[in-house]
């Protein structure tokens, strides 16, 4: 037992013998937990995960013997968690709307029996190895638990029980450990949050995130075991497009970390999580989801714990061979976590206040995303989505370049879109992927061989339009060639058509792969129509005039991605429109445009 | 301890105080110090050890004398008495009358800070609020439990606008407000804090507001306090009486610049333009406090008003703003000066609740289809007024003057409008079809065809 020598914020200085760096400990008559983040002698200076207000010098401090860590077995999926894994709605039960300090409840429900199913292939006496899968429990409609041991046990089974009924305390089996002390096995197991779990080697990531979203799945594509940064400024629209993420992904489980932001966007999520059905199983999103929440009102220092907990509910099911997406909203408010934390160390600042060390701790963090062979054989992922906060929108800061440098998969969001409220606001100019070869495999033998060079093609539409906007901007449109304002308008298409793609569309907040294709590539075929009409001699103000273009614009909300087939009839109808006019223009040599008024 | 007079003071610099060898001084534990002049100071625990407590002195250190100054600890955090009699009445930043009239007697007294609200206790705002302003209830619009600061700069009418909304602010299908209001004035002028009154006085709705106050020659350290003494009577009004509570707070920056100054007395590591790390936070504890929770009735909506210091959005105030509020008002100077009132500039506007609020089942279909077209009509609007202003209006297609007559006319007849005309959402939306009329059909992509055919009426090439 120790005691409390001085507080300071969340900092407490205690009289504590051997602790050590990272050690939990319970502190004061209320029981407040925090960790040992610093030792001098006998004395240890820890970090309140709450509030410190009215603890006093000389009250009781105690070393709990074990770093945070958290619980792991069913239940986990369609709860929310607070930094520091307390289930809120548990927490709501126990201590009324507002989080009361020193309210301990156990994570996993202790009271809920899940029917256990052994694995058919154990045996008495077989060997033990961390990460087996013991046996499954069916949680959710939609996902079935995969009983782990725990990741460092080495030993024998001695005994397994049979199929049942079992809380996550009871004993559900026995294995002999090598230096012959038994063990007991239970439904959940602990890992330490800062440990990242094992698994027997990397594998290459080689399946796209299908996300729904065309400018992320066709422009700038993520991959399963991937990371990726979102930054941009204040209502760019970050949350947004994470939300939409955790809807629509292809994935199998999603953990969602609101990370010092606002309570309202966790509340959204678990109001409309499950209302809405996965367009993969057809179950309710809630049911493959789990909330892990420090929103910004709620103290610093389980913020800096939570994107850790977040991440190593996120290797669990992954190790359980499953593909999880982790979406991080923001990982600039942990660096600032973290920043505060360093300050109150005094430790020297680098940029920004920031310590030193935030490239290394981002890049540590990130690197706990990718795709896996598990301990137990199989394949899992962990796919990493941070958002990034930049003060000012101004992407040259700390947490921004440093994030830019570990991720591969950037996808900026643009201020002025936003502005003129075109989301998802992605600059398609200043995102990045380094997945697209990747990506390229697999559209091309699940959706059609043309992707690759169709993106490409789009890509460059929109850089060359980029270049033509700022000549426009400078002496007016009338200053470009008929050929310049059909690439001009072509860009527009796609900007509107394709690029554009609202949430709260019912139509097209979802677009399947075939979906994105088809409109990608229709709206080029009417680019090339165009252009080969203008090359002819007709004039590009007579084609911006098409009934066309409004209508194309219209098509990714007027067909859901079920309607696959009018969607395909409407396209089916783009060469009739331009042969149509080529007939004026190859017969007559061009001989209308004049009359058009094409300015000479 | 409570009523031990220590003498102990061992020194005192710029609001802080040192006091030496008191031990078991609880953390956030409220102080009182009596100096030798025999008044009393208020301050606060913000640092604890057995040999020194490091205590923050609201009223100021100046004029202390070390050897007589008498300090007790009170062992208790700052607590804010309420009850009913709070309504129609005028506190200071640290809760104590200010009217002239005797001090609130309850046995509830709260801790100001509050405690944070479990995100699975709260229910998410959708009720419309009708303000009658049609920049906000067309394509920013507010909702029951927001927070929705308005970010404008000297000189311009932030006020006026906030008395406004306050004055016409009612959910659809009211009559009449049901609102009671909390006003919070901090760093405040006179001047300011008259007006507020009057507008109240003249709407007469002064025995539904309670008001805080701590101007410009107020002690600066108390302005920590007043939005904190706000909101705690605001979360008393909205979830133990029921009421639907609109909190108004102004100026936001003078909160942050306080806090600035108290953090760099206590050496607190700056971050950005010397503002701690922890402003975020802080300012965060303070506007999570809006909201609904699951089975109350009532609701605290937000609308802070802060001065962006040289009209820049990416200082550290309202940036850091932004990203906690739900959404912000802009206030534009350019309009201000063209005689634009309100002057909102609604493309760095926003409102992040709108999409849930407006719409069928809340108040029309075409709703937020309808925002979302002005919102890019108006921006391809001003790309194209730019233009104009490189090239001359004359160089510009028939198409593209087309944009600029919108333009001007969506600035003087949608933005612009009385102080006192309050439009209902209908007026507003069928003034934003009138505008958009002016635009071909063919450009509207962003309404439905269905719509068009409805409400556009497409005045065709002159
Ligand atoms: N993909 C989208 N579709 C429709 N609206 C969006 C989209 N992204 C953002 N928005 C709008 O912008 C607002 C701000 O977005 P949000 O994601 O909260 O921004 P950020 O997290 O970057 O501050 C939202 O409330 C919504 O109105
Ligand atoms: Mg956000």
């Amino acid at each position: 037992m120790g005691k409390i020598l001085e507080i300071n914020g969340p900092l407490v200085k205690l009289e504590l013998r051997e602790s050590v760096l990272g050690e939990q400990v319970r502190v004061g008559a209320i029981g407040l937990v925090g960790e040992v983040i610093g030792r001098e002698g006998d004395s240890a200076l820890a970090q309140l995960y709450e509030d410190t207000a009215g603890l006093r010098p000389g009250e009781a401090a105690q070393g709990l013997g074990w770093p945070l860590s958290v619980e792991l077995g069913p239940g986990l999926l369609g709860a929310i968690f607070d930094g520091v894994q307390r289930p809120l709605h548990a927490v709501w039960a126990r201590s009324g709307d507002r989080i009361a300090r020193g309210v301990a409840v156990p994570a996993l429900p202790r009271d809920r029996a899940w029917h256990f199913v052994p694995s058919p292939a154990w045996r008495e006496t077989c060997a033990l190895q961390g990460g087996d899968v013991l046996g499954t429990v069916q949680e959710t409609a939609s996902i079935q638990h995969r009983i782990l041991t725990p990741p460092l046990l080495r030993g024998e089974l001695i005994e397994l029980a049979p199929e049942g009924d079992y809380t996550v305390e009871d004993v559900i089996g026995r294995a002999r450990l090598a230096d012959g002390r038994i063990d007991k096995l239970h439904l959940f197991h602990r890992w330490p949050v800062r440990t990242p779990r094992p698994f027997r080697r990397r594998d290459h990531a080689v399946q796209p995130l299908l996300t729904g979203q065309r400018i992320l799945d066709t422009f700038y594509p993520l991959l399963k075991g991937g990371k990726a940064a979102i930054p941009g400024p204040f209502g760019a629209g970050k949350t947004m497009l994470q939300q939409q993420i955790a809807r629509w992904c292809n994935a199998e489980i999603v953990i969602y970390v609101g990370c010092g932001e606002r309570g309202n966007e966790l509340t959204d999520v678990l109001e409309f999580m499950p209302e809405l059905m996965d367009p993969h199983t057809g179950r309710p999103l809630m049911e493959r989801t789990l909330l892990v929440a420090n929103t910004s009102n709620m103290p610093v220092v389980a913020r800096e714990a939570s994107v850790y907990v977040g991440i190593t509910l996120a290797e669990y099911f992954r190790d359980q061979g499953y593909d999880v997406v982790m979406v991080a909203d923001s990982t600039s408010r942990w660096a600032e976590a973290l920043r505060e934390v360093a300050g109150r160390l005094g430790q020297m600042p680098v940029e920004e206040g920031y310590p030193a060390y935030l490239g290394s701790r981002l890049a540590a963090f990130y690197e706990r995303a990718g795709r896996v062979e598990t301990l137990a054989g199989g394949h899992g992922s962990v796919t990493l989505i941070g958002a990034v906060s930049p003060p000012g929108g101004d992407f040259s800061e700390p947490v921004t370049s440093h994030t830019k440098e570990i991720i591969q998969t950037f996808w900026a969001l643009s201020k002025e879109l936003a502005d003129a409220r075109h989301y998802p606001s992605v600059d398609w100019l200043e995102s990045f992927s380094g997945y697209v070869p990747s990506a390229a495999r697999w559209w091309a033998e699940h959706i059609d061989p043309g992707w690759e060079a169709a993106r490409a093609e789009a890509l460059d539409l929109l850089a060359a339009s980029e270049e033509l906007q700022r000549i426009v901007n400078l002496v007016g449109v009338e200053a470009l060639s008929s050929e310049q304002r059909w690439t001009l308008e072509a860009a527009g298409l796609i900007k509107e058509g394709l690029l554009q793609q609202s949430a709260i569309d019912e139509v097209d907040s979802f677009a399947s792969p075939q979906k994105q294709y088809a409109l990608l590539a229709a709206l080029l075929d009417i680019h090339r129509h165009g252009l080969k009409l203008v090359k002819l001699g007709a004039p590009a103000r007579r084609l911006i005039q098409l009934p066309l273009l409004a209508q194309a614009r219209r098509w990714k909300s007027q067909f859901a991605s079920d309607q696959m087939d009018e969607l395909r009839a409407r396209i089916a109808g783009i060469p009739a429109v331009f042969e149509a006019l080529a007939e004026e223009y190859e017969t007559g040599g061009g001989g209308r445009a004049g009359a058009e008024g094409v300015p000479s | 301890m409570k009523n031990i007079e220590f003498r102990t003071a061992a020194s005192a610099q710029g609001g802080l105080v040192v006091m030496a060898g008191v031990p078991g001084v609880s953390a956030g534990s409220r102080v009182s110090l009596r100096d030798h002049m025999g008044r009393l100071r208020n301050g606060l625990v913000i640092r604890s050890a057995d040999d020194a407590v490091l205590v923050e002195v609201f009223e100021g250190t100046d004029e202390l004398d070390l050897e007589r100054t008498w300090v007790r600890f009170l062992d208790e955090p700052f607590r804010l008495p309420v009850s009913r009699d709070i309504m129609g009445r005028v506190f200071n930043g640290a809760g104590q009358p200010r009217d002239g009239r005797p001090p609130i007697i309850s046995a509830d007294r709260r801790d100001v800070n509050g405690e944070p609200l479990n995100p699975a206790a709260r229910a998410y705002p959708r009720e419309f609020i009708q303000t009658g302003i049609s920049a906000i209830d067309g394509m920013n619009a507010l909702t029951r439990g927001q927070k929705l600061p308005v970010f404008s700069g000297g000189g311009l009418p932030h006020n006026r606008v906030a008395a406004q909304i306050v004055r016409q602010a009612k959910l659809l299908g009211e009559d009449a407000a049901e609102f009671v209001v909390v006003f919070a004035a901090f760093g405040a002028s006179h001047a300011d804090a008259r007006f507020f009154q009057e507008s109240f006085e003249d709407s007469g709705v002064l025995n539904k507001v309670v008001m805080f106050l701590n101007l410009a020659d107020e002690p600066v350290i108390e302005r920590l306090l007043t939005p904190r003494a706000a909101l705690t009577a605001a979360e008393y009004l909205a979830f133990d009486l029921d009421y639907h509570v609109l909190v108004v707070m102004t100026d936001m920056t003078a909160y942050a610049e306080a806090l600035r100054e108290v953090a760099v007395l206590r050496g607190d590591v700056p971050a950005r333009k010397g503002y701690p790390g922890y402003l975020y936070s802080d300012l965060a504890e303070i506007y999570e406090r809006a909201g609904r929770i699951k089975h109350r009735r009532g609701s605290i909506t937000m609308i802070p008003v802060l001065s962006m210091p040289s009209d820049d959005i990416t200082h550290p105030i309202p940036d850091l703003t932004g990203y906690i509020t739900e959404g912000q008002i802009v206030l534009s100077r350019e309009l201000a000066n063209q005689g634009v009132y309100p002057p909102v500039a609604v493309l760095p506007s926003l409102s992040r609740l709108m999409k849930d609020g407006v719409g069928k089942n809340f108040t029309r279909e075409d709703h937020p289809h309808v925002a979302s077209q002005l919102f890019a009509s108006y921006a391809k609007a001003l790309e194209v007024r730019g233009l104009a202003a490189i090239i001359g209006a004359e160089e510009l297609s028939e198409g593209d003057r087309r944009y600029l007559r919108f333009a001007e006319q969506f600035e003087r007849r949608f933005i612009g409008q009385g102080e006192d005309e309050d439009r209902s959402v209908f007026e507003t939306l069928n003034l934003a079809w009138d505008l958009l009329s002016m635009l071909p059909p063919e450009a509207l992509i962003r309404v439905s065809e269905d719509e068009l055919a409805k409400y556009h009426k497409w005045q065709g090439a002159e």
